[in-house]
């Protein structure tokens, strides 16, 4: 299972990638896109709507299940991923690149603190 | 008489082969002191003695069979062709569930998938879905959905919209911060004027229904202009037979239409089941309550139809679904399928242009008694108003009318108040010109 | 070409009729000189134009790729498939039922009157409850009227309560309906027997709640022992008791809901009494009331005064109504007929035989595969696929193989506490011998799973059609036909602006 070293995680499946601009990227991993099997609509967050860590900010669904997807850091929604919008399999074909869900200007950049490691997140979801 | 095949050996024989002794054994779950005594309900009975008891309540009734009827108001007899009872009453149609293993419910799925076609194209909508309990749960439902599209919280609906639909949304609303404001009519019509001044920007939706509840044709087009004008949706709730020569409620910019649909092949049976038509436009696709069927393939790439966008549904969403609504009117919207199946565009153009002739003679011929006129002076489809003089009321006249083997019009004061001399009459291509002429004769008579 | 063949719509000739509407004998008049033209329609519905025969053979040809209680054994679990009477629909299509106007003045109805009157007081007997309506289309509309009901009980009482307590085994209408009616929803972890846990219920059991939904028997077949117990925990606090009726089929003659402390609760009559499921309705889901509760019932209700009966159409306190005029009539004189044809001593007969046939598939599958909350079960019971997950194999791959053996499919993937769940509710209309082969059926996919496991994945192989491709289907959802743009077509390739929602 791919759990890439440079991303931070959260225990509800998000990663997150702080870029140079200080926005941070979030999507899903890709032990949940494999969990959710095929993800068929992707509900994204709206620009500049605000968002606080841990509350549900977009929706993925597959046929039968519906899933929250959680922001790792609070902040407001600075883009969002229209591709993944119009075609939701990127989910599931390459959740870490352009499977991304939406970006993030943080408010509170401590809260980063609170994520997971790779090895952390790697552990969780070996138990 | 039960229709439990298992006689009681086979079933003492079952209960020895799960090891019990007794069926009280078995059912120990349930406390000695919950143990029901023996219902107060009367012995069974064998068929011809239900079909008796059944003969004789439904002979306690006058229905349409002995009585020529001039009811609307809601619930309209029209025809249903043979085809449609011979076909919906196969076992196939009446007896599966809700098709959720699609491979075992082709049928019903491409029949739901040929009803939302249809009733997009009667309609002139985007999407409809695989029907609602009735009308009035329909409209209560499409106001719902306006409150989660716009996020707003007040309601707009005319009181010229049917009383049933207005008190289930009511109903429904109870528990919601969102508000229902009624908007009152002049001379027959919702008052665009009243309407203007009542829209400000916290107005999820305005609903009006054409023809409207007194039977007069709204002005659907510029009611739906002015919920667009401050961003709100506009709801339209119609009369599908009069869909064969009016307008649909896409030409006029509806963004959520909602009908009755029983008239369509289905029986009045006392008013229910019913139909609930639902449409909505392509924006409003993953709010839309209820079931949907789809067109996709299957392994080998053939055609096939499933039930999609579940994710909507209470089964997997639970309390965060569009709606609570499981079990629908599926029998119902068979039915309809059929019906417009066999009438085809023709049909359903002449059928319509049917109902409009006849009730325009009948309302001329009425308006000629000199103690009735036509409440409103608007524009008509089947269905119209009429104010008896202070000497007829009502009441006496029906009960004069029941006596010579008509039912007259129903009398608006049970809805209306402050029409005390107004009754609703509605006239479908079930009735004949001489039952017209006699209805003049005895109403004649009666001055 | 599949059996279910084209669509309507692609039988579809020009100018071809399928039944011809009566001439009017009133003089003529062209609409646009009694309606203004902007009210008329441009164009006629495109809809299809077909012969009465086409329209015959397609719905007969289609109606023969569904499987249906007449034709297979639907063991779908919490939908009590039961059989239903020819005889109901004799009695339904009665013209005095079916051609009567529900605005005719009373005294022409009063056969309809005292028939809903005396099922009222029918269902009061088989409950226990002390009044019902008949209004509710369905169940979940009955649960919604109930939640209605619960609301403005406790604003009369002046209570501020906004809290549902909901077990996690329950419906997915349950939580749905308290939403809709404003509610908060706090979901009960059942105990490890499958029951309320007491412990969890005191620990949850605040002043803010309202009422305590619940199924009994619950969708896992069990009965609450500890009802009672429940029912007088939730008094003390001044909340209420709601049950869920879908699963009445295993009460007939054995208990009371209404001697259970139950405030008020649903009936499903396309269940319980053998009412047509119609391939997805109509239903009737009337709701039965304890005294107190009364006075909220929706209007307008049935009086009988003297020997005649009549439309109460106000309520001191009702909530109002759910439906136009009086609910799912048609369904409600089926329902009827089925109970008087039973009577007191059918009814409970339905439902003790349907508890033994359960119990008696349950042990001739124990073998096979594991009840996860095993102990005696009601009218159902629940079993666990979870140990084929090792040969790749899901409960839902089982119920499609199924289908191939010419039963449907139990209720797959519920209740959501159960891992790879299939439920499964033989009723009581269903024989020994057809429990038999249904139990030998699993046993065979069992083996398969074992020996042939792709045999299973791929299931189903003798329908209509293959497994269905549901990915695509929500992906690109295709609600609607739309007729093929000729001049595309004659180019050979597909068209390039398919319209919305539609096929191309």
């Amino acid at each position: 299972m791919q759990v890439p070293a440079e991303l931070r995680y959260t225990k509800t499946h998000e990663w997150m990638r702080q870029d140079a601009n200080n926005e941070a990227v979030v999507g899903i991993t890709a032990h949940a896109q494999e969990e959710l099997r095929d993800v068929v609509f992707v509900e994204l967050p709206k620009v500049g709507q605000a968002v606080k860590q841990g509350e549900p900010s977009a929706v993925i669904e597959s046929v039968k299940a519906a899933f929250d997807i959680y922001a790792p850091v609070s902040g407001t929604v600075s883009r969002v991923n229209e591709a993944v919008a119009n075609t939701p399999q990127l989910v599931n074909q390459d959740c870490y690149g352009k499977g991304w869900l939406f970006a993030i200007t943080p408010t509170a950049p401590a809260e980063t603190a609170s994520l997971l490691s790779s090895e952390a997140y790697e552990k969780q979801i070996k138990a | 008489m039960d229709y439990a095949p298992n006689t009681d050996t086979q079933l003492e024989e079952m209960l020895r082969a799960i090891g019990m002794g007794s069926f009280e054994e078995l059912i120990s779950a349930v406390p000695a002191e919950l143990h029901a005594r023996e219902l107060d309900v009367p012995a069974g009975l064998a068929e011809p003695q239900v079909i008796a008891l059944g003969e004789e309540l439904a002979g306690r009734n006058r229905a349409l069979t002995e009585m020529v009827s001039f009811l609307g108001a809601g619930c309209y007899a029209h025809l249903i062709p043979t085809v449609v009872d011979a076909l919906s009453a196969r076992g196939e149609w009446l007896t599966p569930y809700t098709p959720y293993q699609a491979e075992a419910s082709q049928g019903t799925l491409q029949a739901i998938y040929e009803f939302q076609t249809m009733v997009c194209e009667l309609f002139q909508m985007d999407l409809a879905n695989a029907s609602l309990y009735d009308g009035a749960s329909s409209v209560a439902e499409a106001a719902l959905l306006a409150l989660r599209a716009t996020e707003r919280s007040r309601i707009l609906v005319s009181e010229a919209v049917h009383p049933h639909a207005r008190e289930t949304l009511a109903t429904y609303l109870i528990g919601s911060p969102a508000t229902l404001q009624e908007i009152p009519t002049v001379n027959g019509v919702t008052d665009l004027e009243a309407l203007g001044k009542a829209l400000r920007d916290d107005v999820a939706c305005v609903i009006l229904q054409q023809p409207n509840v007194f039977g007069c044709l709204e002005p659907m087009g510029q009611a739906g202009h002015l919920a667009h004008r401050i961003g709100g949706l506009f709801i339209a709730s119609v009369y599908p037979i009069s869909l064969g020569l009016l307008q649909p409620p896409g030409a006029y910019g509806s963004d959520i239409a909602v009908a009755e649909g029983r008239c369509l092949g289905s029986p009045m049976a006392y008013g229910g089941p019913g139909l609930g038509l639902f449409t909505t436009t392509a924006a409003l696709l993953r709010k839309v309550p209820g079931r949907l069927a789809g067109c996709t393939v299957d392994q080998a790439g053939r055609r096939a139809f499933t039930l999609t966008l579940q994710t909507r549904e209470q089964h997997i969403r639970r309390e965060r679904a569009t709606s609570n609504i499981c079990t629908n009117e599926g029998w119902l919207a068979l039915r309809a399928t059929i019906f417009l199946s066999l009438l085809g565009p023709r049909g359903m153009q002449e059928l319509a242009r049917l109902n409009l002739e006849k009730a325009h003679y009948a309302r001329e011929r009425l308006r000629e008694i000199p103690w009735i006129r036509s409440a409103f002076d608007q524009p008509v489809f089947n269905e119209f108003t009429l104010q008896f003089d202070a000497a007829h009321p009502v009441e006496t006249v029906n009960r004069r009318l029941a006596a010579e083997g008509f039912v007259g019009g129903f009398p608006l004061a049970e809805w209306y108040p402050t029409m005390p001399q107004a009754s609703l009459w509605c006239v479908t291509e079930l009735i004949g010109k001489p039952s017209i002429d006699r209805l003049i004769d005895v109403l004649t008579r009666s001055g | 070409m599949s059996m279910s063949g084209p669509l309507i719509f692609e039988r579809s000739v020009p100018g071809r009729r399928g039944y011809a509407v009566p001439p009017g004998d009133v003089p003529a008049v062209p609409p646009g000189d009694v309606l203004p033209e902007d009210h008329l329609r441009a164009a006629p519905p495109r809809l299809p134009e077909v012969a009465e025969f086409d329209a015959v053979r397609h719905y007969t040809r289609l109606s023969q790729a569904n499987f249906s209680v007449d034709t297979h054994f639907y063991p779908l679990g919490s939908c009590t498939m039961k059989y239903n009477p020819k005889l109901n629909e004799r009695i339904a299509a009665l013209p005095g039922f079916a051609w009567l106007h529900p605005l005719q003045p009373a005294a022409q109805a009063q056969g309809i009157l005292q028939l809903l009157y005396e099922l009222e007081q029918l269902l009061c007997a088989i409950t226990g409850m002390a009044a019902f309506t008949l209004q509710p289309a369905a169940g979940a509309q009955g649960e919604l009227a109930g939640l209605k009901i619960i609301a403005a009980y406790h604003r009369r009482k002046r209570r501020a309560r906004s809290t549902i307590l909901i077990p996690d085994s329950a419906h997915g209408t349950n939580p749905a309906s308290a939403a809709l009616s404003g509610f908060t929803v706090i979901q009960l972890k059942s105990g490890p027997d499958g029951l309320i846990d007491l412990r969890e219920l005191r620990r949850k059991l605040t002043k803010d709640v309202a009422a305590l939904m619940l199924t009994n028997p619950n969708t896992l077949g069990l009965f609450e022992r500890e009802i009672k117990t429940i029912a007088a925990l939730l008094h003390e606090q001044g909340a209420l008791v709601y049950m869920d009726g879908a699963n009445m089929n295993a009460l007939l003659g054995i208990s009371r809901p209404g001697d259970m402390g139950v405030d008020l609760l649903q009936l499903n009559l396309h269940k319980t009494f053998s009412t047509p499921h119609g391939g997805g309705g109509p239903g009737a889901g009337p709701v039965g009331v304890a005294k107190a509760l009364e006075d909220f019932l929706p209007v307008p209700r049935v009086r009988k005064v003297g020997t005649r009966f009549r439309w109460e159409a106000r309520g001191r306190a009702t909530v109002g109504r759910v439906h136009g005029f009086y609910g799912n009539v048609g369904v409600l004189v089926r329902a009827y007929a089925y109970i008087r044809t039973l009577g007191r001593e059918g009814l409970a007969r339905a439902s003790r035989a349907a508890i033994i046939n359960a119990n008696y598939l349950k042990v001739r599958l124990q073998d096979t595969f594991p009840v996860p909350f095993d102990d005696h079960c009601l009218h159902e019971f629940v079993v666990t696929l979870k140990a084929l997950r090792a040969r790749g194999i899901s409960a839902g791959d089982v119920a499609k193989r199924l289908l191939d053996y010419g039963c449907y499919a139990p209720t797959v993937y519920f209740p959501l506490i159960v891992e790879e769940a299939l439920m499964i509710e033989p009723t009581e209309t269903e024989s020994k011998e057809t429990l038999d082969e249904f139990a030998q059926a699993l046993r065979a996919i069992a083996h398969e799973a074992q020996h042939n496991p792709e045999l299973v994945r791929r299931a189903p192989q003798r329908m209509v059609v293959d497994r269905v491709d549901e990915v695509k289907a929500a992906r690109e959802p295709n609600l609607r036909w739309v007729e093929p743009d000729p001049s595309v077509q004659a180019a050979g390739s597909k068209p390039h602006a398919a319209p919305p929602l539609g096929s191309g």
